[in-house]
């Protein structure tokens, strides 16, 4: 009897903003397939979700960076510093499998050291990361270009494409990568203590601290997590176009990831959020783009539509509040 | 002086329900011009949301408010405001890099033309705080300036708005003895210019000193208005609980005589100097003196989250080596801190997330075992009686002393053999005050050893078996068993002798 009394008065509680993110992509996609009658076919739909797999993953990472109560501004950088390292590594390798295994590999680690630069200017520097990667976004961006000498970085192995543009049962890898990270990070942040602990940082760093929990450490280990990420996303979109453009890969990455976070209902100010919201966050962006592609809207406006959706998303979470 | 005609506030018939559930019914009050009107009751009983009520923060489902016997409607605090109700917020919403009289005329700045007209704002500041009989200067830091003085500075802020009605939210939790001797000279003055006080305190001593008439609430009910004259403390705290409160304390028990704990010649470069003492097993040992003296500083470099610049801590007589929180519990020591909200709890979790965060590793292989998280959190709701809707509950919708029991909880769940409890009481009502007394005597008869930071002496004195008092950074006295008593105590803390 008690518990029953418990759980109703739990089911009133439940506010609306939690499941805001999902209640949007659903409006969304009706109007989308009212709007076109393309939208809702198999083709645009895993379109969309290979657009959206790039940044979405960023975002991944991005999560926990943002619930710890940190911000990353140098992931579309890193993205195009990884990819290009990552190129060259293959090509000075030859052609084989073996290159692609090794350049995969070098791609996570280098990732996740850029990351893990970010983190170690955070903690041990004890420079705000909105600063700190400012910074680093800077150096990435420039140290790339000066490597590439700003020409465009061509791979020359046949089997380097197949993980950006290949399938599996008529969906593409990336998105299917993109999906399963998320599951992983779910489990990660909902269900370890490694994820309660990024929570409570981002939520009260003091009781952190007082709590016994290695706050720097939880920190570092955020921006560890996004650099693996871009190390992923530089696979994938180096290995769709078999190519690096220096200065325009990842640019404004960091945009479309931070939006996809706080879109999906995680507040910039830390504490909480969910990856499934970020994913929808990642999947609205992604509906967006290619609704305005299809209605024909100019691509020049597309960034004012991105920065509405963003406006309305904190609006709605300000509201509840 | 409650018998004149007009009363400047008047409350008439309010209700107020959270989502059905009723949590004020039908309260009547008519409170005079220059009165000290004090409001009673345990936590829950309806106190803070009859004064949110008041001051705009909630709107009643029902009833009406006049001043001066005209009707009001207060939907914002910034309404109340303006018809002249002021609330004094326990934690001050001061700006520590702006001086006094920035403070006091923040966001009603005067002017002369397009800038600041600095001089009259410092003048106005200056007789204001005269007037307040304090010498405390208009261009002094709020950084700079102790808390007694912040609150003059919010209550003469809330003077320079021309309010009347001022509510004072538990305004002596954070002063020292000297200092509620100040804030209550303070009132009397108030008082003289007929500025109508409301007074919320949980130590009725104080409310039996200062207010002119009281008001119990229980469960949301008025239960009594009384002239303060005609009760003592003890009929308040009856009217409060609804029934005879028993002792408030436990019997004493004695420890015994093995050290468990010590500390040798501990000092930090700041204010800490050459501190030693020994705690036995099963023992209860307070730490009396001033705010400031230094002894939450001792709890901290003792759990290494402050460093210190020499000295040693024994565990069973073993050297320890601590450096942060986590080594600290590894030797079984716990510390439940003074500012429960800022190092305690997060506020945006559930209960169960809360106690298990630092014994987190007990619910953990890889993932985190949510059931067997919320069973433990289950049976420590019951052991402590906590109150709350749900286990999922953000811990910010529970009162102070459910709060506290899950602060409690937290540290519990650690399997503490040395706890260190800092100001423990702070905030919360006379019956979960006894629980937790209860409680930690229940402790220390099952072997944990206690240190009990506290600026209550009732509390020392009812609970310690040993008294060690601290001023300025020193250990000034030490009392035990029948040696123990309030004079000494105040005579070594403000160091008379």
């Amino acid at each position: 009897m008690e518990t029953k009394k418990l759980s109703f008065v739990y089911l009133k509680r439940i506010d609306y903003s939690k499941y805001a993110p999902l209640f949007a992509l659903i409006v969304l996609v009706l109007l989308s397939a009212l709007a076109s009658e393309h939208f809702l076919k198999f083709r645009n739909i895993t379109n969309i979700l290979r657009q959206v797999s790039y940044t979405g993953t960023i975002a991944l990472g991005m999560t926990f960076v943002i619930v710890a109560a940190g911000i990353d501004l140098s992931v579309g950088s890193m993205v195009a510093f990884v990819g290009v390292l990552t190129i060259y590594l293959m090509n000075y390798l030859g052609g084989d499998g073996f290159a692609v295994c090794v350049a995969v590999f070098a791609a996570l680690s280098v990732g996740s050291l850029c990351g893990a630069l970010n983190g170690f200017i955070v903690t041990k520097g004890r420079i705000t990361s909105f600063i700190a990667t400012l910074a680093t976004m800077s150096v990435f961006r420039s140290l790339t270009l000066y490597i590439s000498e700003a020409g465009e970085v061509i791979s020359h192995n046949d089997l380097y494409p197949e993980i950006g543009g290949g399938y599996f049962m008529n969906i593409p890898y990336p998105v299917i990568i993109f999906l399963g990270l998320a599951f992983l990070f779910h489990i990660l942040l909902n269900n370890t203590a490694f994820g309660r602990h990024v929570c409570a940082v981002g939520a009260n760093q003091q009781v952190a601290i007082y709590s016994a929990i290695k706050v720097k450490w939880i920190t570092f280990m955020t921006f560890v997590i996004t650099g693996f990420t871009v190390g992923v996303t530089a696979i994938l979109l180096s290995s769709r176009l078999n190519s690096v453009s220096p200065g325009d890969a990842g640019l404004f990455y960091e945009l479309d990831a931070i939006a996809a976070v706080v879109i999906g209902g995680t507040p910039l100010s830390g504490g909480k959020g969910t990856i499934w919201g970020t994913v929808i966050g990642a999947i609205i962006l992604g509906i967006i783009n290619n609704m305005l592609n299809m209605l024909g809207v100019s691509p020049y406006l597309q960034g004012t539509v991105k920065g509405l959706i963003i406006l309305i998303a904190v609006f709605a979470q300000y509201k509840n509040n | 002086m409650h018998n004149n005609t007009n009363p400047v506030l008047s409350i008439k018939d309010i209700n107020k329900a959270f989502s059905g559930v009723k949590v004020l019914n039908d309260i009547n009050l008519e409170i005079q011009s220059g009165e000290v009107f004090g409001i009673l009751g345990e936590n829950g009983a309806g106190k803070s949301t009859l004064l949110k009520i008041i001051c705009g923060i909630y709107t009643p489902t029902s009833g009406s408010i006049f001043l001066k016997d005209k009707r009001v409607s207060i939907n914002t605090p910034t309404e109340a405001k303006k018809l002249g109700i002021s609330m004094i917020p326990q934690e001050f919403n001061l700006i520590p890099t702006l001086s006094v009289f920035e403070n006091i005329f923040l966001g009603s700045e005067l002017k002369s033309g397009l800038l600041l007209n600095k001089k009259e704002m410092r003048m106005k500041t200056r007789s204001l705080l005269d007037e307040l009989k304090t010498d405390l200067s208009p261009d002094a830091l709020i950084q700079n300036i102790s808390v007694a003085e912040k609150q003059m500075v919010e209550i003469a802020k809330a003077l320079v708005h021309e309010s009347d009605i001022l509510i004072m939210d538990e305004p002596t939790t954070v002063l020292t003895n000297l200092e509620v001797e100040i804030l209550f000279r303070l009132i009397k003055r108030l008082k003289a210019r007929n500025v109508t006080i409301l007074f919320i305190s949980h130590k009725l001593n104080e409310v039996k000193r200062v207010c002119d008439r009281i008001l119990v609430l229980r469960d949301g009910d008025q239960i009594c208005i009384n002239d303060v004259k005609d009760v003592d403390e003890h009929d308040m705290a009856k009217k409060m609980v609804g029934r005879e409160l028993s002792q408030v304390f436990p019997p004493k028990t004695s420890p015994g005589d093995e050290v468990v704990f010590q500390v040798d010649n501990l000092s930090d470069d700041l204010l800490l100097k050459d501190i030693n003492f020994k705690l036995k097993k099963g023992e209860i040992l307070g730490f009396s003196g001033l705010i400031g003296a230094g002894r939450t500083e001792i709890a901290e470099c003792i759990m290494g989250l402050r460093p210190k610049s020499s000295g040693e801590v024994y565990v069973n007589g073993n050297k320890t080596r601590i450096r942060s929180a986590a080594d600290a519990i590894k030797y079984r020591i716990g510390y439940l801190s003074e500012d429960r909200k800022g190092k305690g709890l997060i506020l945006n979790f559930g209960i169960p997330e809360n106690i298990s965060l630092i014994s987190l590793s007990k619910y953990t292989n890889l993932l985190i075992n949510k059931k067997k998280e919320r069973q433990r959190s289950e049976s420590f709701i019951e052991q402590f009686n906590i109150k709350a809707a749900s286990l999922s509950a953000d811990l910010e919708y529970l009162s102070g002393g459910n709060q506290q029991k899950v602060y409690l909880s937290k540290w519990m769940d650690t399997d503490p053999f040395i706890l260190i409890l800092d100001e423990p009481t702070r905030g919360i009502d006379v019956n979960a005050k006894k629980e937790t007394y209860y409680f930690i005597n229940a402790l220390v008869n099952q072997g944990v050893s206690c240190i009990l930071i506290s600026s209550e002496l009732e509390e020392i004195i009812g609970l310690c078996s040993r008294v060690l008092v601290m001023r300025e950074g020193e250990i000034t006295g030490e009392m035990e068993g029948e040696h123990i008593n309030e004079e000494e105590i105040m005579f070594c803390a403000a160091g008379v002798r």
